[in-house]
C-alpha cells in the first residue's frame, strides 16, 4: 500500500471523465458579467448553478462598503481573531447577526464550512452523542469527526426514526446534539423541524439547524425555515453562510445560550483560522441590512423557483423536491448525467452535476439553483434548454 | 446458541437480498470484498440490522468492519453496551 494508492479509485474516476471528453469538475467561468450571467467556453451563459439566491454580489451598496473597508481597512487580516485581534467590523457583524435573529449573541466564522465544523467540533466531543440526518452536509459529519463524538444518522427527514434513536440513548437523550438543515442542499426538500422538534421535546437534547440554504430564503424576515415554522425558541444553535444569499464569505452561529460565547475558546477551527477580510465583512453587514427590507428580493426568488420547477416539471422530468431555490432533476445514471450537464453547458446554461457518492439514494443530479435575480426571460431560457434535450432524449 | 451466533444468524437474513441464495454467508465473507456492497447498500443493511437489535450503530464503526463477522461483533459490542 503506497501513500497515493487511496487514490486509485479517483484516478479511474477521472479517466472515465476524460474518455467521455467531458470534466466537469475543471469549469473555469471566463468573465463574470452579472449574478446571473457569464462567459465559459467563449460562449454567453445562463448562470443557474451558483447559490446566489438573493443576487447580491454584484450590489453596488455592498460593493461600495467592500471598496471603502479595502482602502481604510486593508487587504486581509493576516491573523486569526484569537491571537491576532478582532477588527470593530467581526464584533459588529456578529451583534447584528444576533439582533436580527433576536439571540443573545452570534459567532462569526470565516466559512460556513468552519461554521459547523467549529460548532459541532467544540460542542460534541468523545463522551458526547450527535444525531444527524443521513443527509447532513460533508461539513456536519467532519465536524463530528473532529469532535470525536459518538455520530449517529438517523433516516433522512424521517422525525420518528430520530425519535426512536432518542429513546435509544435513554438518559444520555438529554445532552444529545441533533443536527438538520433547514433546506437540503442536494434535493432542495426541507426538514420537518417542527416533527423535529416535538421529537426533542419528547426526550431532551439540542437541536442545531443550518440554515445555509435557507437564510435569507425563508421566513417573514429571511431569517430561515426556523422563522417560517415560528419554532425560534425551540431551536437551540442556527448556523448559516454569508456565501449564498449574502453573496461574499463566511459564517455564523446564533444562539441564546450563554455557553456560545466559551466556543471562541474551544473551538479549533475558530482559533487557528485567519479572520475574514475586511471588505469581506463590509459586504456581508450592508447585504444583511438589504436582507433585513429584502422581501420584494425574497417574493422575486420564489417566483423565479416556482416557474423554473412547475416549467420542468411540466417537460414530466423528475425533480427531487417541492418548489425551492434548489432545484433538482433526478435523472437515471452517472454518464447520462455527465452528458446531460455537458449539453446544457454547450446550450448557454450553467448548472451543477451531483453524482454519487455525494447524492443521496446513489442518484445522479442536475441541481439548479435559482435567483432573486434571474429575469423571467432567463428562466423560460433554461426551461427551453431543458426541452431540447427532452425533445432528444 | 450464543449471542454472537443469534447475531449471525440475523446478519445472514438481513443479508440474503445480496447473495441472491448464490452462496451462504459467513463470518469471513467481506461486504464490499465477496458481496459488493456499495456504501448506499451497506448503509441499508445498517438500517436493517439496527431495526432488527433495536440498537444505534455509530458511524465511527464503519472503518472497523470488513466482514460479517466484524460487524456482528460490533452488533454484540453495541447490546452488551445497552
Amino acid at each position: 500500500m503506497g501513500l497515493f494508492t487511496k487514490f486509485e479509485s479517483l484516478t479511474e474516476g477521472r479517466a472515465e471523465l476524460c474518455a467521455l471528453g467531458i470534466d466537469p469538475f475543471a469549469v473555469q467561468i471566463e468573465k463574470i458579467i452579472s449574478p446571473t450571467e457569464g462567459i465559459i467556453h467563449g460562449k454567453h451563459t445562463i448562470l443557474a448553478g451558483t447559490n446566489n439566491y438573493l443576487g447580491l454580489t454584484f450590489n453596488p451598496e455592498c460593493i461600495a462598503s467592500a471598496r471603502l473597508a479595502l482602502e481604510h481597512e486593508g487587504t486581509g487580516t493576516t491573523g486569526s481573531r484569537m491571537a491576532n485581534g478582532s477588527y470593530s467590523g467581526h464584533r459588529k457583524l456578529e451583534q447584528e447577526m444576533a439582533a436580527f435573529y433576536g439571540k443573545r449573541d452570534a459567532i462569526v466564522f470565516s466559512t460556513g464550512y468552519q461554521a459547523n465544523l467549529g460548532m459541532i467540533a467544540a460542542i460534541a466531543g468523545p463522551a458526547d452523542v450527535v444525531l444527524i440526518d443521513a443527509d447532513c452536509h460533508a461539513s456536519i459529519y467532519d465536524g463530528c469527526r473532529l469532535g470525536g463524538a459518538e455520530t449517529i444518522r438517523f433516516r433522512h427527514n424521517n422525525a420518528e426514526d430520530l425519535a426512536k434513536r432518542l429513546r435509544r440513548l435513554g438518559p444520555r437523550a438529554a445532552d444529545a446534539l441533533i443536527v438538520v438543515e433547514g433546506i437540503y442542499s442536494m434535493l432542495g426538500d426541507r426538514a420537518p423541524l417542527k416533527e423535529i422538534v416535538a421529537a426533542k421535546r419528547e426526550f431532551g437534547g439540542y437541536l442545531m439547524v443550518d440554515e445555509a440554504h435557507s437564510f435569507g430564503v425563508l421566513g417573514e424576515r429571511g431569517c430561515g425555515l426556523v422563522e417560517e415554522l415560528g419554532i425560534m425558541d425551540d431551536v437551540d444553535f442556527i448556523v448559516g453562510t454569508f456565501s449564498k444569499s449574502l453573496g461574499c464569505a463566511g459564517g455564523f452561529c446564533v444562539s441564546n445560550l450563554p455557553e456560545l460565547d466559551l466556543i471562541r475558546y474551544a473551538s479549533r477551527p475558530y482559533i487557528f483560522t485567519a479572520s475574514p477580510a475586511p471588505a469581506t465583512i463590509a459586504s456581508a453587514r450592508q447585504a444583511l441590512r438589504i436582507l433585513e427590507s429584502g422581501k420584494d428580493l425574497r417574493q422575486r426568488l420564489r417566483d423565479n423557483a416556482k416557474q423554473l420547477h412547475s416549467g420542468l416539471a411540466a417537460l414530466g422530468y423528475t425533480l427531487g423536491g417541492p418548489p425551492s431555490p434548489v432545484v433538482a432533476v433526478v435523472l437515471e445514471g452517472k454518464v447520462e448525467a455527465l452528458q446531460f450537464w455537458d449539453s446544457l453547458l454547450k446550450l448557454g446554461v450553467y448548472v451543477n452535476l451531483m453524482l454519487p457518492p455525494a447524492t443521496p439514494n446513489g442518484v445522479s443530479l442536475i441541481r439548479c439553483s435559482v435567483s432573486a435575480a434571474h429575469t423571467s426571460e432567463q428562466i423560460d431560457a433554461v426551461c427551453a434548454a431543458f426541452a431540447k434535450l427532452r425533445a432528444k432524449a | 446458541m450464543t449471542e454472537y451466533q443469534r447475531i449471525m444468524a440475523d446478519l445472514s437474513k438481513g443479508l440474503a437480498p445480496y447473495t441472491k441464495g448464490l452462496f451462504e454467508v459467513d463470518e469471513n465473507t467481506e461486504l464490499v470484498g465477496d458481496l459488493d456492497l456499495d456504501s448506499l447498500q451497506i448503509m441499508e443493511l445498517l438500517l436493517f440490522v439496527e431495526d432488527s437489535f433495536d440498537i444505534s450503530i455509530p458511524v465511527s464503526i464503519l472503518p472497523d468492519v470488513k466482514t460479517v463477522g466484524d460487524l456482528a461483533k460490533q452488533v454484540e459490542k453495541i447490546i452488551g453496551h445497552a
